[in-house]
């Protein structure tokens, strides 16, 4: 029914996320000297990617039942909401 | 042997280690209730004040003092731990047939950071230039520039922030780790789910507090600029971080509440909880809606337009999960064999001043009416027809409800019914009063008033005289029964919930034998569907 | 008191501890972006005053210190001691150079005179008053984490020397984890906000 101890999850697999990471990060970091667009749009989507990465693999989410998961999209989602609903003043005063 | 009874070493030195669940809610206990009765005398004073129209028993300065010490006192230190951290902690764990809450040791730490943060508190009023005078809120910019003891304060009550962080993190660790064989969600008592509910607002906004409460210390340490206008900084952003966390944190005062009382109804109607689910989901629904409404307290600061239309919508709508509630405590009552008890009385008057509350907070939710009540008396009496009236009346009728099986003694009921009567009317005198005022234009916070306000606050002040009257014959009344009460039985009012099932006051840990469920709770008319 | 033990239980707790981490810098990220809003001018000038070769250097250490953390928890969920504690050790050394870069690059601000309330900052306009204020505390605020992350992994240390972590009890290794992969996300989150926002 449940599983009492953690994933082991592979050497080779960590290995692999950690490169992908290392290559987000140069990319990242090409983008904001290319321009100044391309730089907010990486910021937008290469930035969630990482951290995507460390929370999937790193921090094993992937390998976690439906209640972590769902409990961590609550929290992401809360801080969004907020954001997005300060917007509401900041956006238009 | 009851928890109550010493193990091992005995003395203060057991009951300040102890991890037992029970005990630490005591702890609570020992020291919500001194805070609560100095809040009540700051309070006291101010009304005593308003006897005069002009200078009068204080300086202004010292009733700034008084109002802000009376708010940080009674919000931080009493209002928000007072049911989840007292009756939650006690019977969070027995209502869902549990030994303990999943991290006890973390239990007795956050009765600790409690206990440290009020000290802090209270240390702030006597040291530095005087004690803060920014009113509870603490807005920049003039917390920032004020000489009186903000840093202290506002430390204390980061401290309490963390205290009340790690008992949510706890509830909810318990409810999803330590529910008895057969306690299925749908199966759990109303309480816990409010509980539940109440530990996310606590997790998730807490901490947005703590960092803002953290940006004031260093500006005013360091003048990093981010609240200081003059350094380019937005005070509005202050006031907007303050109520996503401050908004939310009325939830986690009212929230508890109303699960304290959806346990208090059906057993002295002696009649099955009339759409548990409802309610159940209505807790968590209120959690959600609650914050995401907290730009409704700055519709006079200038912010957007746009932000004024939707947050008054939203705080329109979080009254549907309340009015929920209130209907289906209504439809447990109907037909209902009432048995007129103290913690009954309590609860029916939660029931109607709450109604007050949250319809007056409809009224000034509306942005029209809002420019008018706003920074007025009326505020002051809303707010305290819902935490007074609300979560006090509820705190009240828990702890009559709960406390033959806590002590292990029956409370004498005639003397609780004068209190009652004496609190009752005092409290709709004085804040009744308090909603006129502010109808009338009475600004909030004042320290003189023009005659035309002056027959409203000498009704307030005579209010406050009868509800402090109240109040001392029902301490009066709880002091004599821990002391010579009747011993009570396990069950002394017919409840149907675990809590009842086991001795009063319950063993060191809870059940002998951890019980196995295979009905719903509140089980008071089998076979019928209500 | 039976001794119980949950591991799920002990994540769940770390998981919400975790939440309210990321919501106490999740306000300072609300200021953030409330005040690029406002003076997307300023912080872009700002911005380009940061060393983008310090932040990804210092990116690499951290992401590479989650590497060396992640794998340490598989090594000892293989039983694999000797290797654990290695890679702990380097976990923490990471988390020790990092701090080391961090300071070299507050100490070079400094001596520019660019601090809170210093006089080479306050002659500057708002939003760049306010894009050092926030950049000071929430890359303080990220380094105390990192500090008391480097801290935590130390008692690993001696726990896993002490076998009280052990191949069949690793939730504490598992949670530290937790919390320095936590340490690592927001550094992610903060490379580009600060350093690479010209």
């Amino acid at each position: 029914m449940e599983r009492e101890q953690g994933h082991v999850v592979e050497y080779a697999v960590l290995l692999r996320v950690w490169a992908a990471l290392l290559v987000l990060t140069a990319l990242l970091l090409a983008a904001s000297r290319l321009s100044p667009a391309l730089a907010v749009l990486a910021l937008l989507t290469l930035t969630p990617l990482k951290a995507w990465l460390v929370l999937y693999f790193f921090m094993h989410l992937r390998y976690e039942g439906l209640l972590l998961k769902g409990m961590v999209l609550t929290a992401l989602s809360t801080l969004l909401v907020f954001i997005g609903m300060l917007f509401l003043d900041i956006g238009f005063r | 042997m009851s928890y109550l009874e010493a193990q091992g070493r005995g003395g203060l030195l057991s009951w300040l280690s102890s991890t037992d669940h029970k005990r630490i809610a005591l702890l609570y206990l020992f020291l919500l209730v001194p805070l609560f009765w100095v809040a009540v005398s700051l309070g006291f004073a101010m009304r005593l004040k308003h006897l005069f129209a002009g200078d009068f028993l204080m300086s202004a300065q010292t009733y700034n003092a008084l109002f802000t010490v009376h708010g940080v006192i009674m919000i931080f230190m009493f209002v928000i731990p007072g049911l989840p951290a007292v009756f939650g902690n006690f019977f969070l764990p027995i209502l869902i047939g549990a030994r303990d809450v999943s991290f006890p040791r973390l239990n007795l730490l956050s009765w600790y950071f409690f206990a440290a943060g009020a000290a802090l508190a209270l240390l702030s009023l006597f040291t530095g230039r005087g004690a803060p005078d920014t009113g509870w809120t603490f807005y920049v910019p003039f917390s920032l520039r004020t000489g009186t003891n903000v840093p202290l304060a506002v430390s204390a009550a980061f401290v309490l922030g963390l205290s009340s962080i790690l008992t949510g993190l706890n509830f909810i660790t318990t409810t999803h780790r330590m529910r008895a064989p057969g306690m299925t969600w749908h199966r759990m008592p109303l309480f816990v789910w409010a509980l539940y509910a109440t530990g996310w607002i606590q997790v998730l906004v807490t901490p947005i507090i703590g960092i803002t409460l953290v940006l004031v210390i260093l500006e005013r340490l360091f003048g990093i600029g981010v609240f200081d206008p003059a350094k380019g900084g937005d005070p509005l952003l202050y006031q907007h971080l303050f109520w996503i966390y401050s908004h939310p944190a009325v939830y986690i005062m009212i929230v508890p509440a109303m699960g304290a009382v959806t346990e208090i109804l059906p057993t002295f109607a002696r009649r099955t909880i009339f759409g548990y689910r409802a309610i159940a989901y209505s807790s968590i629904a209120i959690a959600a809606l609650g914050s995401i409404v907290w730009a409704h307290h700055m519709f006079t600061s200038g912010m957007s337009d746009l932000a004024g239309v939707i947050f008054s919508l939203f705080t329109f709508l979080v009254a549907v999960p309340s009015a929920i509630k209130v209907f289906n405590w209504t439809a447990t009552l109907y037909k209902g064999s009432i048995d007129m008890q103290p913690p009954m009385l309590f609860a029916l008057a939660f029931v109607f001043l709450f109604c007050i509350g949250g319809l007056t907070g409809i009224i000034q939710g509306a942005l029209g009416l809002n420019i008018h009540l706003h920074d007025t008396y009326w505020i002051v009496g809303h707010f305290h027809y819902v935490m007074f009236g609300g979560t006090g009346f509820a705190f009240f009728a828990a702890l009559l409800y709960w406390f033959p099986k806590m002590f292990g003694r029956m409370v004498e009921p005639k003397p609780v019914f004068i209190a009652w009567g004496l609190m009752f009317a005092g409290f709709n005198l004085l804040y009744g009063a308090f909603l006129l005022l502010g109808g009338m234009g009475m600004p909030r916070r004042y320290y003189a008033h023009l005659p035309q306000f002056h027959p409203g606050h000498l009704a307030a002040t005579v209010g406050s005289w009868l509800l402090v009257a109240g109040l001392l014959v029902l301490f009066g009344s709880l002091l004599r029964a821990l002391r010579s009460g009747r011993r009570a039985e396990d069950d002394p009012w017919g409840g149907k919930t675990l809590e009842w099932r086991i001795p009063s006051p319950p063993p060191a840990e809870n059940f002998a034998e951890v019980p196995v469920i295979d009905a719903a709770p509140y089980a008071y008319n089998p076979g019928r569907r209500s | 008191m039976s001794e119980h033990k949950d591991y799920s239980g002990a994540k769940i707790g770390m998981w919400l501890f975790l939440f309210t981490e990321f919501m106490l810098f999740g306000g300072l990220f609300i200021l953030y972006s409330a005040y690029r809003t406002l003076h997307p001018a300023d912080f872009h000038r700002a911005s380009g005053e940061l060393s983008a070769a310090l932040g990804g250097a210092n990116t690499v250490i951290l992401l590479t210190s989650s590497l060396f953390m992640a794998c340490s928890l598989t090594a000892i969920q293989k039983g694999r001691k000797g290797a654990s504690m290695l890679l702990v050790a380097l976990t923490a050394s990471c988390g020790a150079l990092f701090l080391a870069v961090k300071g070299f690059e507050w100490a070079s601000k400094f001596h520019h005179g660019i601090y809170p309330g210093g006089p080479g900052l306050l002659q500057r306009p708002p939003g760049e008053v306010l894009f050092f204020g926030l950049y000071y505390v929430m890359t303080g605020l990220h380094g105390l984490h990192v500090l008391a992350g480097t801290i935590l992994l130390c008692v690993m240390l001696a726990l896993l020397a002490r076998e009280r972590i052990r191949q069949d009890d690793c939730v504490k290794l598992e949670n530290s984890g937790l919390y320095w992969h936590l340490v690592d996300v927001i550094w992610i989150f903060l490379l580009p906000l600060f350093y690479l926002a010209a």
